[in-house]
């Protein structure tokens, strides 16, 4: 118990001492994470839809090559960006730039370097997830699609794109967590992020823990904030469950379609006209109502 | 046969080494209800793909109006010829209004108003119009297809192709269904059925292809092939149909 409450009184002293900068780490984490998962949304988009757009054997052959040689560029780009740690891109980006160029191509400004790595991570990552979004939506949406004339460009912005976007946002939240934690691997190209103002206050002092403690609490709020808009997002996408129905269906009778008021089941909601009709015809045979009473 | 609307002329196609369709011919004129049945896997719905150029024929040619499709932009053939899938395939994205709206107004470059217009007009034929609003997945199967029969109809197709539009319904669900399309069928529409309601095949249409192992096994007006089929196989494919 003393422990925590060592803890804590660490904690404030700290805050009180060094929230600016903190507070400019969060600022700088989340629009870095922001932005970039934003770019590599695009991004991502942008390989998934090139991915996928079909070709048949009869289709001439310069179509085909250019199509297999599009499969081919984006399948080494999600492979090489995937499979190498964050780290060791922005090294090789920021750093190894110039070494090769000899000066001549660098990055003078640390946020678009920040910006690019974070970014064309997130593609390659959300590459497959959109090419993933997009076979995943019922071929017969396709056909439908198809049936009435639409084009492939057609097809894929009125019809498959809005399921696949839909399918993919999970996905997209989820990126935009890993980002917000992983930004902080941009201390190795001197960004400022959240994790970068922990590096440099505990350089200054030795209370390390407390300010990791800090730092926890920070990184969570942010997730936690980043989920929920995320779920709300979702929610308003998904639409309104119920419809108005303007008028009966002549052909079906099935539950759920009536619209008398006065022959509706127990759980319908009731027209008012018909509430006060109700409750006017019970009052004269009463004299009063439940509610006057 | 000046008239013809569509012809289909030695039309075959296989998958990979199997064959489906062995070389198929037949007409529809204007006006025609054409119902094809047959035995499931006889390449009935093949056949109907192959004529929306869903699937791609190997071989033979498609006459459309006087003039072989295969020269034709397949989006552009298909807004005249319309079809309605056994599972519907309704945008899922889209309001019942959106669905019949859509092509109008993206493949047929309608205005907005004159779309609407439009699709009101064939909601209130297939007596959806109450349901504008509503999604497919609040849906029932035979108003989702009855929906997607007015989403193909908004576009005024010449022909409309049906492939088992009744198959994936509940029983109680199939008379609303074959209630829109004999409508259509009173009203004219030039259509091709493929189907196992062998009562609608009888009285609804003109025009009945029997089809076995890939092949147009025998062909007619409904009251002779149904009372009097020629072929052994059709006999044996009505019996087990007709129960006598």
């Amino acid at each position: 118990m003393d422990k925590l409450a060592k803890l804590c009184q660490d904690v404030v002293l700290l805050w009180s001492k060094y929230h600016p900068m903190y507070l400019n780490g969060i600022k700088n984490t989340l629009i870095l994470a922001l932005v970039a998962t934003v770019i590599g949304c695009v991004i991502g988009l942008i390989c998934g839809i090139l991915n996928t757009i079909p070709y048949s054997k009869q289709d001439p052959l310069p179509k085909r090559f250019v199509l297999k040689l599009i499969r081919v560029l984006v399948r080494i780009y999600v492979e090489v960006f995937r499979g190498t740690p964050m780290v060791l891109q922005a090294v090789f980006i920021v750093y190894g730039l110039p070494y090769f160029t000899d000066n001549a191509l660098r990055f003078d400004n640390i946020w678009a370097a920040a910006i690019l790595i974070v970014s064309i991570n997130t593609g390659a990552y959300m590459a497959e997830s959109v090419r993933g979004g997009i076979i995943s939506i019922d071929p017969g949406q396709t056909e439908g699609a198809k049936a009435i004339g639409m084009t492939h460009v057609q097809t894929m912005t009125n019809v498959i794109l809005p399921q696949a976007i839909r399918n993919i946002i999970p996905q997209i939240g989820n990126n935009f967590i890993i980002n917000v934690k992983d930004t902080s691997v941009m201390f190795i190209v001197s960004f400022t992020e959240f994790f970068a103002a922990h590096r440099y206050i505990v350089g200054v002092n030795n209370m390390y823990f407390p300010s990791a403690a800090i730092e926890m609490i920070g990184y969570l709020c942010m997730t936690l904030v980043a989920s929920f808009l995320l779920r709300l997002l979702e929610k308003y996408m998904d639409g309104d469950d119920s419809y108005e129905l303007a008028q009966e269906d002549q052909l079906v009778m099935a539950a759920g379609t009536y619209s008398h008021p006065g022959h509706g089941t127990p759980f319908d909601e009731q027209s008012k006209e018909y509430r006060d009709q109700a409750r006017e015809s019970l009052k004269n045979r009463n004299g009063s109502t439940r509610g006057e009473r | 046969m000046a008239d013809t609307i569509l012809e289909v002329r030695h039309l075959s196609k296989s998958f990979g080494d199997h064959q489906v369709l062995r070389d198929i011919d037949f007409t529809v004129r204007p006006g025609d209800v054409t119902s094809i049945i047959g035995a499931s896997g006889s390449g009935k719905s093949t056949l109907l793909r192959c004529i929306n150029l869903l699937e791609t024929p190997s071989a033979g040619e498609i006459v459309f109006h006087g003039q072989d499709i295969g020269g034709v932009k397949a989006a552009a053939y298909r807004t005249k010829v319309g079809m309605v899938f056994q599972s519907f395939n309704l945008f899922n994205n889209m309001t019942v209004l959106q669905n019949c709206v859509v092509g109008q107004t993206k493949v047929l470059k309608r205005s907005k108003a004159e779309a609407h217009e439009n699709a009101m007009k064939y909601l209130k034929k297939v007596g959806m119009d109450p349901y504008i609003n509503a999604r497919p997945r609040q849906l029932s199967g035979g108003q989702k297809q009855r929906v997607a029969i007015a989403r193909a109809l908004a576009m005024q197709p010449e022909v409309l192709l049906f492939d088992e539009p009744t198959s994936a319904l509940d029983p109680e669900m199939v008379g609303e269904v074959l209630a829109v399309m004999r409508d259509l069928a009173a009203e004219g529409m030039t259509m091709l059925v493929v189907t196992h309601e062998m009562a609608f095949a009888r009285d609804v249409s003109n025009h009945v292809v029997f089809m076995a192992d890939g092949v147009i096994c025998e062909e007619g007006e409904p009251k002779a092939l149904f009372e009097r089929p020629q072929q052994e196989r059709t006999r044996e494919f009505l019996s087990r149909f007709m129960g006598n």
